[in-house]
């Protein structure tokens, strides 16, 4: 098994002492001569996630070397970063003045970077409560098929002059356009953070979070692995040890969240368990799905993960009818899976093809990387 | 007047035969009130903006989404551009009619269609008001985020078009992030749904596209939104300042002591003294500032978060604070700011609220560029301020019977908007582009900007019959009127034809 980073040429370069790099010019310059030709481009970042969506039969445009840090305020709550910057190198940046992604980004890797994060729209287990990447994406920077770089959206928390494109580039995967530089929101780091364990079946924690949820309870994490209630409580110091003191529980230490955003819990390995994995994105409080396999659920119901070998049609239209969708993901196949997202529907699948030809009208960026012929 | 349609500029629009379409509009839909004679169509010529008033050619009140869909079709078919509004309560005069289209008023579908306390979500019809959702869901201990300052009358299909905000965004975000779901119907009548109640759906963001998107991509038939929980507490502080650039530091400096307040605003003198006419809400007249900072949560949070806004008040210069002693105290705090925008057009003839963001550090360089132009212009602006996310609206006093002065305002905004480009911040942050800073637009982006816009309204409209002429500027507009900066003597688009 090979994992996609050990093969990244961008390795390298988190030994470089200088990250501050501009590479816009380059890339600038690939992607005109890519129009020119009617080549197809690869957009790799970090090689963290090439996993996550179909493989592409391409040329390679790398954007790692994209990398720095363009403005940072910290009273401002707005972070801009070059979209090659290594994830983990931002978060640093963003812990040393108290602040953080609130949507807890995973990484798959050490070299994640902030375009890939963006591009694939993934969120850690803080998402139901804090939001989602596309929440907190205030503007883009891309870098458009005929060669251009224009700006949407900005660096204030409100702007709804035009239509907003930078929002479109979170989870498109690079189809639309290379991200070239993003501006985040982002938030002070909650000043307590407790993890307990509760001890209860699947259906009294689903009744519970339902209970919960309905009330200001400062809960930002919620994951049942068949056994147990994780729950992670952030905020204040007082309501923190309030809330902790009134449910009780064991505490647990907080690497449990780590592990479960990055996949590493044991539910995930595929060492003793090589059955497929898929995500199920659902209404929270949808009933627990009537499939063969081993459930693992996180976002306190609305993502639950399923190891099972049943067949893709079979357990899409179980999460169709509940009111989801689900993504197989596969994180030995370095370079994507044929089919790994679920269909559109005939509309919108026509709407998403409308919109690419107009945006990527010679398909030149990730061609096929999100569906066939998009 | 350079605002209304201009087909020079704009776009030419097709020629409809009016009584034809009246004829084959009313032989297929006998049942929905199409209203075609002037007196009728009077009380439909603006919107929230009336400054600006055109007669639309025929109204189109529909009470069934089966009607919606056959008028798409009809005018899709012949060619009819198709206006859509909500409440009418915009300020860009993004529902604001035009001559030759159909206004599709959408008033009608005031329905909650489910409010699920277990799912925490409220299903509802786009016509459905504001605040209608948080009453029906308080029984529940839930209520919905996003609030206008006009919830009482906005509609909700409204506020998904515009990306509406309110004094709570900061902490609980702008309708953007309090969405899960919209159904549209296109303009070739087609019925789509964009995002859905699970957190995410596979395929481009096309709910956050569509948000904002001031009625240019599709008609909203339907909105699910995520319902809250009610905070435990809420408390609010109200700062004295005698000088604003201290009141405007001293909201950076409660950010860095790492709160997030659940809304933080600011209003100068001017409107301090016009909302305490008018409400009484017991603001100090004398101070040049008032910072409103509501703190909510839990319990216990909340009274330690108190604490440290009050030191860090004290330290940044503020000379009185005052927290509300209970619920009553605070909702007449808030009235005020709520009421600010009446409260200073009881002041004067006429108001005009702009509504451009800026990066909080700029507030002072901002503020005096403004007392600046109000200078030199002779006009009085009031300033109210969503301090917290650097969004300004700036109100300007005018009387539009007073020859010259609706174009001087206009003028004054202008400029005051271009400042807040200039600075790095935006020329609207919650009202939207409409008609009223169509030429702006043209400061804040590039042709090639522009362009990419224009392309993705064809993607979802290639006849361009969605609310044609609004929030995108063409070109030649943007050639003729922009602001667009003359740099160094040279023009910008060269290529560009001029009229
Ligand atoms: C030497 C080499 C050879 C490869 N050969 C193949 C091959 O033959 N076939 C194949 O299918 N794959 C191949 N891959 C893997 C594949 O190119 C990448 O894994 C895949 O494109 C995703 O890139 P990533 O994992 O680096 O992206 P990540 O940075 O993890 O990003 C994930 C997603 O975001 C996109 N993305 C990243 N940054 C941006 C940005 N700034 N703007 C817009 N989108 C962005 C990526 O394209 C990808 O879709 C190869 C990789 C390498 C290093
Ligand atoms: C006193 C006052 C205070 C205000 N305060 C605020 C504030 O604090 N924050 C804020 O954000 N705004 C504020 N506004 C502006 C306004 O209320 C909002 O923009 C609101 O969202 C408009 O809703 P509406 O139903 O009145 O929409 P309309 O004015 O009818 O339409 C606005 C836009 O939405 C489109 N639209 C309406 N319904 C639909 C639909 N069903 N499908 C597709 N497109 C549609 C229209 O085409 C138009 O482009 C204020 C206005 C007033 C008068």
């Amino acid at each position: 098994m090979t994992h996609p980073q050990d093969q990244h040429p961008s390795q390298d370069a988190r030994t470089l002492p200088a990250r501050d790099h501009n590479a816009s010019e380059a890339l600038l310059e690939r992607v005109r001569q890519a129009a020119a030709t009617g080549t197809a481009l690869r957009l790799v970042g970090g090689g963290s996630k090439g996993f996550y969506g179909r493989p592409v039969v391409s040329e390679t445009l790398s954007l790692a070397e994209h990398t720095g840090i363009v403005n940072y305020d910290p009273v401002e709550l707005v972070v801009t970063v070059r979209a090659g910057t290594r994830l983990a190198d931002l978060q640093a940046v963003l812990a040393q003045e108290g602040q953080q992604l609130a949507f807890e980004p995973p990484h798959f890797g050490e070299n994640a970077t902030v375009g890939g994060t963006v591009a694939c729209g993934l969120s850690g287990p803080r998402r139901p409560w804090a939001g989602s990447v596309r929440d907190f994406v205030l503007g883009t920077r891309m870098i458009t098929h005929d060669g251009k770089r224009l700006h949407f959206g900005g660096e204030v928390m409100k702007n709804v002059a035009g239509y907003d494109l930078s929002r479109l580039m979170v989870g498109a995967q690079g189809t639309l356009g290379i991200i070239d530089e993003v501006s985040f929101k982002v938030l002070p780091r909650p000043a307590a953070s407790a993890t307990l364990r509760l001890e209860m079946g699947l259906g009294d924690a689903m009744a519970r979070l339902a209970e919960w949820g309905r009330k200001p309870m400062p809960i930002t994490g919620a994951a049942h692995d068949g056994e147990t209630l994780h729950l992670r409580l952030e905020g204040g110091a007082s309501s923190v040890a309030n809330t902790q003191a009134q449910l009780g529980g064991e505490p647990d230490d907080t690497a449990f969240w780590t592990q479960l955003r990055e996949l590493e819990l044991a539910f995930f390995s595929r060492r003793h368990d090589d059955r497929p994995l898929w995500r199920l994105s659902l209404p929270h409080r949808a009933p627990p799905l009537a499939l063969d396999g081993d459930t693992l659920v996180d976002w306190a119901g609305a993502q639950r993960w399923l190891r099972s070998e049943l067949p893709a049609a079979t357990i899409r239209q179980h999460a169709a009818q509940a009111g989801g969708h689900a993504t197989l993901v596969d994180r030995d196949r370095a370079h994507g899976v044929d089919a790994p997202f679920t269909p559109l529907s005939v509309v919108m699948d026509k709407y998403h093809r409308q919109l690419k030809a107009k945006l990527d009208p010679k398909g030149i960026f990730n061609p096929g990387r999100l569906y066939e012929g998009l | 007047m350079n605002i209304l349609f201009d087909e020079r500029l704009d776009g030419t629009l097709p020629a409809v035969d009016k009584d034809a379409l009246v004829t084959h509009l009313t032989a297929h839909l006998p049942d929905m009130t199409l209203l075609h004679r002037e007196e009728d169509l009077r009380p439909f010529e603006c919107d929230g903006l009336s400054a600006y008033r055109v007669l639309p050619m025929l109204v189109a009140l529909p009470d069934t989404l089966e009607q919606v869909e056959a008028l798409l079709g009809i005018c899709h078919a012949q060619g009819v551009p198709v206006v859509t509004r909500g409440a009418g309560t915009g300020l860009s005069g993004g529902a604001l009619p035009l001559e030759k289209g159909v206004l599709l008023v959408m008033s009608r579908f005031s329905r909650i269609l489910d409010i699920d306390p277990e799912a925490r979500t409220a299903r509802v019809q786009p016509g459905v008001r504001n605040l209608a959702i948080s009453e029906a869901a308080a029984p529940h201990g839930l209520y919905y985020a996003p609030d206008p300052s006009s919830q009482i009358a906005c509609s909700i299909g409204g506020n998904v078009a515009e990306n509406a905000g309110g004094v709570h965004c900061l902490k609980y975000g702008l309708t953007v992030h309090n969405v899960l779901a919209v159904n549209i119907l296109t303009i070739e009548g087609e019925h789509i749904t964009l995002g859905s109640e699970a957190l995410d759906t596979p395929g481009f963001d096309l709910l956050a596209l569509f948000t904002g998107s001031e009625g240019m991509l599709g008609v909203i038939t339907e909105i699910t939104v995520k319902l809250l929980p009610k905070p435990e507490s809420a408390k609010v502080l109200m700062a004295s300042f005698d000088d604003v650039e201290k009141a405007g530091k001293a909201v950076g400096d409660i950010i860095a002591a790492g709160i997030i307040p659940g809304g933080l605003e600011m209003m100068d003198r001017l409107a301090i003294q016009a909302a305490e006419n008018f409400v009484k809400a017991g603001y100090p007249v004398e101070a040049e500032a008032i910072l409103l900072c509501e703190l909510d949560g839990v319990e216990a949070d909340v009274h330690d978060d108190c604490e440290t806004v009050r030191r860090v008040l004290e330290a940044a210069g503020a000379t009185d604070i005052r927290l509300a002693r209970d619920d009553a105290e605070r909702a007449t705090f808030w009235a005020g700011r709520k009421n600010a925008f009446p409260a200073v057009g009881r002041m004067s003839p006429d108001y005009y609220c702009m509504d451009g963001t800026i990066p909080r550090r700029e507030l002072p360089r901002v503020l005096k560029g403004i007392a600046d132009l109000s200078a030199t212009h002779g006009l009085r602006v009031a300033n109210v301020f969503h301090a917290g996310d650097g969004n300004m609206h700036p109100l300007i006093l005018f009387d539009a019977n007073a020859p010259g002065e609706l174009a001087l305002a206009e003028e004054v905004g202008g400029k005051i908007l271009e400042l807040c480009v200039e600075v790095g911040g935006s020329i609207t942050g919650e009202h939207g582009v409409g008609r009223e800073k169509i030429n702006q637009m043209c400061a804040q982006f590039s042709p090639d900007e522009i362009t990419v816009f224009h392309a993705v309204k064809a993607a979802f409209d290639p006849l361009g019959l969605l609310n044609p002429g609004k929030n995108i500027p063409t070109l030649a507009r943007c050639a003729e009127f922009g602001a667009m900066h003359v740099h160094h003597g040279n023009l910008p688009h060269p290529e560009l034809p001029r009229f």
